[in-house]
């Protein structure tokens, strides 16, 4: 139970770290680099590597290659949501997860096979 | 080009309960990230590092912000909202590119080094991400500049034999 309010504060740090940076950030554009900052990635890995060791934080660095590439593609979805389907940001967001998990388990899957 | 700059005056725009709604997002981001680790292994947890969980507390914040500026001057705002959202989600691809560099580094090195592994992550996303949104806008400059050539191109000339 401790590890996961550990989890929490320390994520909740993070985040809200990186996304006033963002606030305070323009253009826009740049602001957005914010958008997709690994820090739920630095919280996680920081406790994976005090917790399970060195070992356990390359596998998830590994794994973590694919979601960043399906996070590549899930922000140009959500950007042509919003310009071309003229979706308001909530819903786009949350549908162009539909492209997320797809994309980040068949890039892992293709991963996976070849070691 | 638009110069990148500090405009702390930003941080007014948000509500306390903004704040909170962003730590608590990437405090539960965070705890669901360590369960499924531990349900399904390292190798599905490590997907979820890169869940775009934040992105949508962020993008809406966005939206909301610019249509709430847009009504304070008697305008709808929607539109510009959803431009400004999708403005972000496209700093948010090459943020994404930053991510690949940072999870590739700290990959190679985490064995080696931890603290080391960190740094240089985390150094190598800032510059990778940095790098990309400078390509990018150099790319759209140059291509307007030739859009605005070709556009003046045969009123110059018709100036010229006139």
């Amino acid at each position: 139970m401790t590890e996961y309010i550990v989890r929490f504060l320390v994520g909740g740090a993070v985040v809200s770290t990186f996304a006033m940076l963002g606030d305070v950030l323009r253009p826009k554009s740049f602001a957005g680099l914010f958008g997709a900052a690994p820090s739920v990635a630095l919280a996680t890995l920081g406790i994976a590597v005090y917790t399970q060791g060195a070992g356990y934080a390359v596998l998830q660095s590994r794994s973590m290659m694919a979601g960043a590439i399906a996070l590549a593609v899930y922000s140009v979805v959500v950007c042509h949501l919003l310009v071309r389907a003229r979706l308001r940001a909530l819903p786009a967001t949350l549908l162009a997860l539909a492209a997320w998990l797809p994309v980040a388990f068949l890039l892992l899957a293709i991963a996976g096979a070849q070691t | 080009m638009t110069p990148v700059r500090f405009s702390p005056s930003s941080l007014n725009e948000s509500r306390w309960y903004e704040y909170l709604i962003r730590f608590a997002l990437g405090g539960v981001a965070t705890v669901f990230t360590g369960l499924i680790s531990s349900r399904y292994g390292a190798s599905v947890g490590g997907l979820f590092l890169a869940l775009p969980a934040i992105f949508c507390a962020s993008a809406t914040l966005i939206e909301k912000h610019e249509i709430r500026s847009k009504r304070e001057a008697g305008l709808s705002g929607e539109r510009r909202g959803q431009m400004a959202a999708a403005v972000d989600s496209a700093g948010a691809t090459l943020g994404a590119l930053g991510m690949l560099a940072f999870a590739a580094v700290f990959w190679l090195t985490v064995e080696r080094s931890v603290a080391g592994a960190f740094i240089a992550a985390s150094f190598t996303w800032l510059v990778v991400s940095i790098a990309a949104w400078y390509v990018r806008r150099k790319m759209r400059s140059v291509r307007r500049a030739g859009r605005l050539r070709k556009a003046n191109g045969p009123a110059i000339s018709r100036s010229r034999s006139s």
